[in-house]
């Protein structure tokens, strides 16, 4: 069994399987496997799928592309935010 | 290869478009397809805040949802996919006698509709929801069959079960024009070829109103952006949603913890996100249950309510322009919606009468002056 994402326990034979029931874009697959939603954030799994995705169609990975990323860039606690000085802002 | 004819082309692949497909397929309806500009699920579906409650203010919103929760507690039987529905209920922090009073109100139009909703003691909300901050509130209204579901989830099921029953769909394909002649739909055009058609399904969400301007319809919806986050993973101690004034949150199927708070904004801002909503949010949220404090923000993105002067959706064919459905601005309810009104629409087209009737909810009524406003609206 070969692991492709390690935060969602993902195998290299669900994205094979994935692909062939149609989830043939990379946001498709992300939401259909999880794959990049855990909190390495797709690091390890996003460039992997990639080239998975990428040999099954027949394309180059830059055609595959990249999923939109998100912020923040790393994990942040609440508290962080929650204890700034925005009392009377209003959003 | 593009279908060159279909019966039905119904725009939009979110969960109003997919669930319309599935259940036109599923009354006997061949040559349906849906086309979409993006991915499944790509506009507010993919975006939401997975909350599905009955628990609002109007008697169409309220019957309506009654109606759709029948549905979504056998989906994952129906489309063969489980899509993590489940009833954990909707809880609303009151902060106020005021609050309260307007609460004891819209329980019992939501009782005399047969939903069990009820106000319940703080004591008894702690019950429901450990951690709540005591101080946040002095009661709550609770109704345990209000719940959640995965909107991914949702979609993948509704397209694998429409994909059985020979629905077809059209990805990263976008509607540019719509032909009308002699007052009769011809055809769509669309970024991959023409598609010859009678019958087109306005499901756009966001892009509805454009589509409508390419019939010449005047759809009066605007899109309000809303932002949103989610937390790390953790064991499942959050069941309900969380609701205190525009600020919301619960758990995800996968143990995250989603939530927004509303951050007034003009309309049709660009979906990108705001560091002060991560502000607003986390001094609301951790204000309601101080442990959030140490918990990691994984992600925040934005997404659209598709929102109409009376906060009600516009659903049904239009009075101008035979074959032309509208299924479209549901001021941030549309997930929760999808299973019934994927239904309803698939009866209006084939049977010409929905099996409940939505007459009031017709895009006529902004002409005819007859509009329901919803009080309840949040996030």
């Amino acid at each position: 069994m070969r692991i492709v994402c390690r935060c969602e326990d993902v195998t290299y034979d669900e994205v094979i399987k994935a692909i062939r029931e149609g989830y043939t874009d990379i946001e498709s697959l992300k939401r259909k496997l999880n794959i990049g939603m855990g909190p390495c954030r797709g690091r390890i799994c996003i460039p992997i799928v990639i080239k998975i995705l990428a040999r099954e169609l027949g394309k180059k990975p830059e055609e595959v592309g990249y999923p939109r990323e998100r912020p923040p860039i790393t994990p942040l606690p609440l508290g962080i935010f929650a204890s700034g000085d925005n009392d009377e802002k209003k959003g | 290869m593009m279908k060159r004819k279909a019966n039905i082309v119904v725009i939009g692949g979110g969960i109003s478009g997919l669930s319309i497909a599935y259940n036109l397929a599923k009354l006997g309806m061949q040559d349906v397809v849906v086309v979409e500009k993006s991915y499944l699920g790509s506009g507010s579906t993919g975006k939401c805040g997975t909350g599905i409650r009955q628990q609002f203010t109007t008697k169409e919103h309220i019957i309506l949802m009654k109606e759709s929760v029948k549905l979504w507690k056998s989906l994952s039987e129906e489309l063969g996919i489980d899509v993590s529905y489940r009833q954990t209920g909707y809880i609303w922090l009151i902060r106020n006698n005021d609050e309260l009073k307007l609460f004891r109100q819209n329980v019992k139009i939501q009782n005399s509709y047969g939903v069990p909703s009820k106000i319940i003691s703080r004591e008894e909300a702690l019950e429901i929801v450990p951690y709540l901050n005591p101080d946040a509130f002095i009661a709550a209204a609770f109704c345990h069959t209000d719940g959640k579901a995965s909107p991914f989830k949702t979609v993948n099921a509704y397209y694998e079960a429409g994909k059985k029953l020979g629905v077809e769909y059209y990805t990263f394909t976008e509607v540019v024009n719509i032909i009308v002649e002699n007052k009769k739909i011809k055809r769509v055009v669309t970024s991959r070829g023409e598609i010859e058609t009678n019958i087109v399904v306005n499901a756009a969400g966001y892009g509805a109103r454009k589509i409508g301007e390419m019939v010449g319809i005047n759809i009066p919806v605007e899109n309000f952006r809303h932002h949103i986050l989610v937390t790390e993973p953790l064991r499942e101690f959050i069941k309900p949603m969380v609701i205190r004034g525009k600020l919301y949150f619960t758990q995800t199927d996968r143990g995250g913890i989603i939530g927004g708070i509303d951050m007034p904004e003009p309309p049709d801002q660009p979906l990108k996100a705001r560091l002060d909503f991560l502000e607003t949010f986390a001094k609301n949220a951790t204000e309601v249950m101080p442990v959030l404090r140490n918990i990691n923000i994984l992600r925040q993105w934005s997404g659209y309510y598709v929102v109409t002067e009376d906060n009600h959706p516009i659903l049904g064919p239009t009075e101008k322009l035979g074959g032309f459905y509208i299924a479209a601005g549901y001021s941030g309810h549309g997930f929760m919606m999808g299973p019934i009104v994927g239904k309803l629409i698939a009866e209006y087209i084939v049977y010409d009468k929905p099996s409940i009737p939505i007459d009031s909810l017709s895009l006529e009524r902004f002409e005819k002056g007859e509009l329901i406003y919803e009080k309840a609206v949040i996030g």
